[in-house]
């Protein structure tokens, strides 16, 4: 619970990359996340990957989450961590979220999305899973 | 001199973002670097977008930045939203319209959480806006929480405020003549496309006429219909903040703004220093006394105040002027 205890509120970006336009599910845990005393930066649906890595630098965000529902994260997913590598973005916490098939989720986590969430996640779950794993450098306000 | 502040200075985008996190969290070595930034500040022409929720600030925000992306100049935005009173969150939705500006490298948007600030804008603004300025954005565009009545705080940040009302909020005019009718440099009437646009405009114009302080002064406030469905009214606009610049510019007011906006921050500093001083002298424990002592009416809390000011130095032993 110590990592908890932050010295701000955790900033997160909540994406929509790809073509499908279902972002109930973005919605609500930008809510929730919300509701856990963060502050949500959301960008709405339809976003290419430049978009959003220039949102997450411009925002100075600690975790970047993905919602996609169309399929497309093994053509988006790539592209967008190349992004951030090539702005040396290494120390923001990154996951996805939608469908995402089972056999998929080894490759996405050998990208550096540390968290995959289907259907049926709870909010609690995406709210714990953030506060455990948004690096401690970034929030201790000495840098 | 500090690497943050010199990529800065150089134009890096992320140490303005990182520079813009210290700053929102007064972190310790935020002052210092605001220190050295100020010295490279004051170029920018800042202007300020308010009007209640669902005006249309955005949009109009989004619209206005590609007008001045055409006249070819490097941009920064700072959108704030409210912060939740219950849970200290906040979702921070502007850049959605703005998305579409996401790709250019002339333009910088940063939202901000107004972190239980009164006033449409957050505490740390106008030190966001000053590390923008510093890293050769100009103009700055402030875009407020959009509470409607009390959102005068971004006059003492910005040069020009836009104020936004969209048509068919009827009597919404009569609500909001008081506060932020009086701190218009230029009205903007949005969706113009749609029904009831020209007479919120003869509204405005009417209120306009009324206004006998305003009549006096050089510039005479400008009612701009915008539609950005049509794509109507921001090449005006965007002359308009431009001939009120020129206007503050030759009038000398520009000058006298700022004055009053470094004697208001100075003010602000030693307000912030004294409550640090307090918060640091007095214990939790001793707050939750006295406290507990002047709401039972065990003391009031003229007395206790004095000597809590003489317990941080602010007033010396016998001193009395201020007891009463």
């Amino acid at each position: 619970m110590a990592k908890t205890q932050t010295s701000r509120p955790i900033r997160v970006l909540v994406a929509k990359p790809g073509l499908d336009g279902h972002d109930r599910g973005a919605k609500v845990i930008a809510r929730a996340l919300r509701d856990a005393g963060m502050e949500v930066i959301y960008t709405g649906i339809r976003q290419t990957p430049e978009m959003i890595v220039e949102a997450a630098i411009q925002e100075d965000v600690d975790a970047i989450l993905m919602s996609i529902l169309s399929g497309a994260h093994m053509a988006l997913f790539p592209r967008i961590i190349e992004l951030l590598q090539a702005s040396n973005v290494d120390d923001v916490l990154i996951a996805a979220g939608g469908i995402l098939p089972d056999e998929d989720i080894p490759a996405i986590k050998a990208m550096g999305i540390q968290g995959c969430f289907g259907p049926g996640t709870s909010t609690e779950e995406i709210i714990e899973f953030v506060r455990a794993n948004v690096r401690d450098e970034r929030l201790s306000i000495e840098v | 001199m500090n690497t943050l502040v010199e990529q800065l200075l150089q134009g890096n985008r992320r140490a303005l973002a990182r520079m813009i996190t210290l700053i929102e969290n007064e972190a310790p070595q935020a002052h210092s670097y605001l220190a050295e930034l100020h010295l490279h500040t004051g170029k920018a022409h800042i202007i300020g977008v308010t009007g209640s929720p669902g005006a249309g600030k955005s949009t109009l925000v989004t619209r206005m930045v590609r007008e001045l992306r055409v006249r070819d100049r490097k941009i920064a935005v700072v959108a704030i939203d409210p912060t939740s009173p219950f849970s200290g969150g906040a979702i921070l939705g502007d850049r959605i319209r703005m998305m579409e500006l996401a790709g250019d490298p002339m333009v910088f948007i940063r939202s901000m959480a107004s972190r239980g600030n009164l006033g449409g804008l957050a505490a740390s603004t106008g030190d966001v806006v000053r590390a923008m300025d510093a890293a050769g954005y100009d103009p700055i565009i402030i875009e407020t929480v959009g509470t409607g009545q009390a959102e005068i705080e971004v006059m003492r940040t910005a040069q020009t405020v836009l104020v936004t009302l969209a048509p068919g909020m009827g009597d919404d005019i009569q609500a909001i003549k008081a506060g932020i009718l009086e701190i218009a440099d230029i009205f903007v009437v949005s969706k113009a496309d749609k029904a009831g646009a020209d007479q919120t405009a003869a509204e405005l114009s009417m209120l306009l006429s009324l206004d006998s302080r305003r009549r006096k002064e050089a510039w005479r406030i400008p009612i701009i219909k915008t539609s950005s469905y049509k794509e109507q009214g921001i090449t005006e606009l965007i002359d308009s903040i431009q001939q009120h610049y020129t206007t503050l510019v030759e009038s000398q007011q520009l000058a006298q703004r700022a004055q009053r906006q470094v004697r208001s921050e100075l003010q602000n500093l030693v307000l912030q220093a004294v409550t640090r001083a307090l918060n640091n002298t007095i214990t939790a424990a001793e707050w939750e006394q006295i406290t507990e002592a002047v709401s039972s009416r065990t003391r009031d809390p003229y007395s206790v105040a004095a000597e809590l000011e003489f317990r941080i130095g602010l007033r010396q032993y016998g001193d009395k002027d201020a007891d009463q």
